[in-house]
């Protein structure tokens, strides 16, 4: 068991982070148009370099492990492969981009490699996925669609371990497992508990959320023989396509946003109550773990974001242009009884998580797939945390010990 | 806080927090575009189910909430014709100073006095419980500022009649 490592990036928001092979570099989108990518520097992250090329937000980042390789996907409607290359004049190694024929003419939303890494799939705002592969006659990655049940934005994507099933996860409220096989790229795939024969665009299941919910997160476990989708229902749900069985557990707490597989029977699902959540289980059942953030530390404080009874009047309505008009109003009147007073401390600012904003995204950080030791977290409110997947706080422990 | 307010602003308070659960979302109607849905409305599947909370005939509250925006309207008290008069035009000041208050919409929606929008660059910019916690310190505050108002108003006009009247008592 060890302490969540929180680093704070920045001030804004990121939206989404990748690390590189051996985790001395991460790349973050700080809600701009610009990847940045931090070195580790000690105990600290230290900029690096910035890649700039898109003009829109950046939605997505992926790093491939081995062949060290960028991809970044944006609003712009373009994805960029950033590979080192050594300048020609200064002999540096920089970052350069390659173009990615999308082809698509809405936002890019999500991005990933594939296992192999000679191919990625890019979410888009198009209702289509975009399987990009290789061309080395023109120096260029192109473009092939999947669209056929798509209709609306695909919020997420997850490969399959064999190279060639891609799950996704949409707006339209369903999670689908496609075939991505491309003649020129994959060898024929082995049979799967998901089909046998894959063309391009075999939509091998489908899967509607329980109570009709975007579906934001999709995660094939790391057998690939199962898998995982969070909606905005509040709930997860576990899919054995063999069966065919649907595990789901609804939550009380807000809707989860982004997913990872940790073991072949535990996941770590995080989102808008800002703690990651534990979600272990097997083919016979799945349930709720517990929580890597105890929030039980600090608890001294507790109630204070749900109290309103003791809420001050603060706010907007304490501005000057308020006050004039109302003495104005009031002359003659003066002291009027209930003025606002001085807002109240920083106390009840902070929440009791590590997070102090939506955890956008979550990844894989030490181990192997299979065998997760750490994930790392990025959020909205600009940190960086690093999590033991062993140091789980039950959700009954902190229930029993809040009602005391 | 009397005995039905709390319930009211607690039911505000828990539908507004689990509304409040917004992520970029760029539009899928128009090119390069990134606009609050629950405004535009043009993809029927990324706005959720509009709820409304009443407190009593005169006071509710609309939350229409979407995949990235919330647009929450108030029905602020009005029980007779100087607290309707205040009200339109304590609603007029706020919302002609909409600039300064952020989440202020310039209009309010059809059948409401006062309306908010809130877009997710506003919780990403802004804690979300403070603004939480702004939406409702603000519905307690309008009523009682209201009231005072109206308070003020009449403790002025008994003044001026006075005044006025006192030339004729000698």
């Amino acid at each position: 068991m060890s302490a969540p490592v929180a680093f704070s990036l920045s001030q804004t928001a990121i939206t989404c982070h990748a690390f590189n092979a051996d985790r001395s570099q991460v790349a973050v989108c700080l809600n701009s148009n610009d990847v940045t990518i931090f070195s580790r520097a000690g105990n600290d992250w230290k900029v690096a370099e910035t890649l700039s090329e898109h003009d829109k937000l950046i939605t997505s980042i992926d790093w491939a492990p081995n062949s060290n390789r960028i991809v970044t996907a944006s609003q712009d409607r373009n994805a960029y492969v950033w590979q080192l290359t050594p300048d020609p004049q200064t002999g540096k190694t920089v970052w350069k981009p390659t173009l990615v024929l999308l082809r698509i003419n809405r936002a890019a939303t999500f991005v990933r490699w594939s296992p192999n890494e000679d191919k990625f799939a890019v979410a888009t705002g198009a209702r289509a996925i975009a399987i990009c592969s290789y061309d080395a006659e023109n120096n260029w990655w192109v473009s092939r669609h999947l669209k056929k049940p798509l209709r609306s934005t695909v919020l997420s994507i997850d490969w399959h371990p064999n190279n060639v099933l891609l799950a996704s996860g949409s707006a339209d409220m369903k999670a689908r497992v496609f075939s991505a096989y491309i003649k020129d790229v994959d060898s024929k795939p082995a049979p799967t508990v998901w089909g046998e024969r894959l063309p391009f665009n075999t939509v091998c299941g489908e899967y509607a959320s329980p109570a009709g919910g975007w579906v934001h997160a999709v995660g094939f476990s790391p057998s690939g023989d199962v898998l995982a989708f969070a909606s905005h229902d509040s709930s997860i749900s576990i899919v054995y396509p063999a069966g065919p069985v649907v595990y789901t557990i609804k939550l009380n707490y807000l809707p989860l946003v982004t997913l990872t597989w940790t073991s072949e029977d535990g996941l770590v699902a995080a989102g808008h109550d800002c703690q990651p959540l534990v979600f272990s289980g097997s083919e016979g059942g799945w349930q709720a773990v517990g929580t890597l953030d105890d929030t039980t530390a600090n608890k001294g404080q507790g109630g204070a974001r749900s109290g309103f009874g003791g809420a001050s009047p603060v706010g907007k309505l304490n501005s000057a242009a308020f006050h004039t008009f109302r003495s104005a109003d009031s002359r003659g009147v003066g002291g009027a009884p209930g003025s606002p007073t001085a807002g109240s401390g920083s106390k009840d600012t902070e929440l009791l998580t590590v997070h102090q904003n939506t955890i956008t995204s979550i990844r894989p950080y030490q181990g192997h797939p299979g065998a997760v030791t750490k994930v790392s977290t990025t959020g909205v409110d600009g940190q960086l945390v690093i999590w033991d997947v062993n140091a789980v706080a039950g959700l009954t422990a902190r229930m029993s010990s809040l009602r005391t | 806080m009397s005995n039905t307010l709390r319930p009211y602003l607690a039911a505000v308070r828990s539908t507004v927090t689990a509304a409040l659960t917004l992520e970029n979302f760029a539009s899928q109607v128009v090119e390069r575009h990134n606009k609050p849905e629950v405004e535009a409305g043009s993809s029927k599947e990324a706005l959720l189910n509009p709820l409304t909370i009443s407190r009593n005939e005169n006071e509710r509250v609309l939350i229409e909430p979407s995949v990235n925006s919330i647009r929450l309207s108030i029905k602020i008290k009005q029980a007779d014709e100087i607290e309707r008069i205040l009200c339109h035009k304590f609603a007029r000041f706020l919302m002609q100073r909409a600039e300064s208050f952020i989440v202020l919409r310039r209009k309010p929606v059809t059948g409401y006095d006062i309306s908010f929008l809130i877009t997710n660059f506003h919780t990403e910019t802004m804690l979300k419980h403070k603004i939480v916690d702004f939406i409702i310190n603000f519905m307690e505050e309008v009523d009682k500022e209201i009231s005072e108002m109206k308070l003020s108003l009449n403790a002025r006009a008994r003044v001026v009649a006075e005044s006025y009247l006192t030339a004729f008592t000698s």
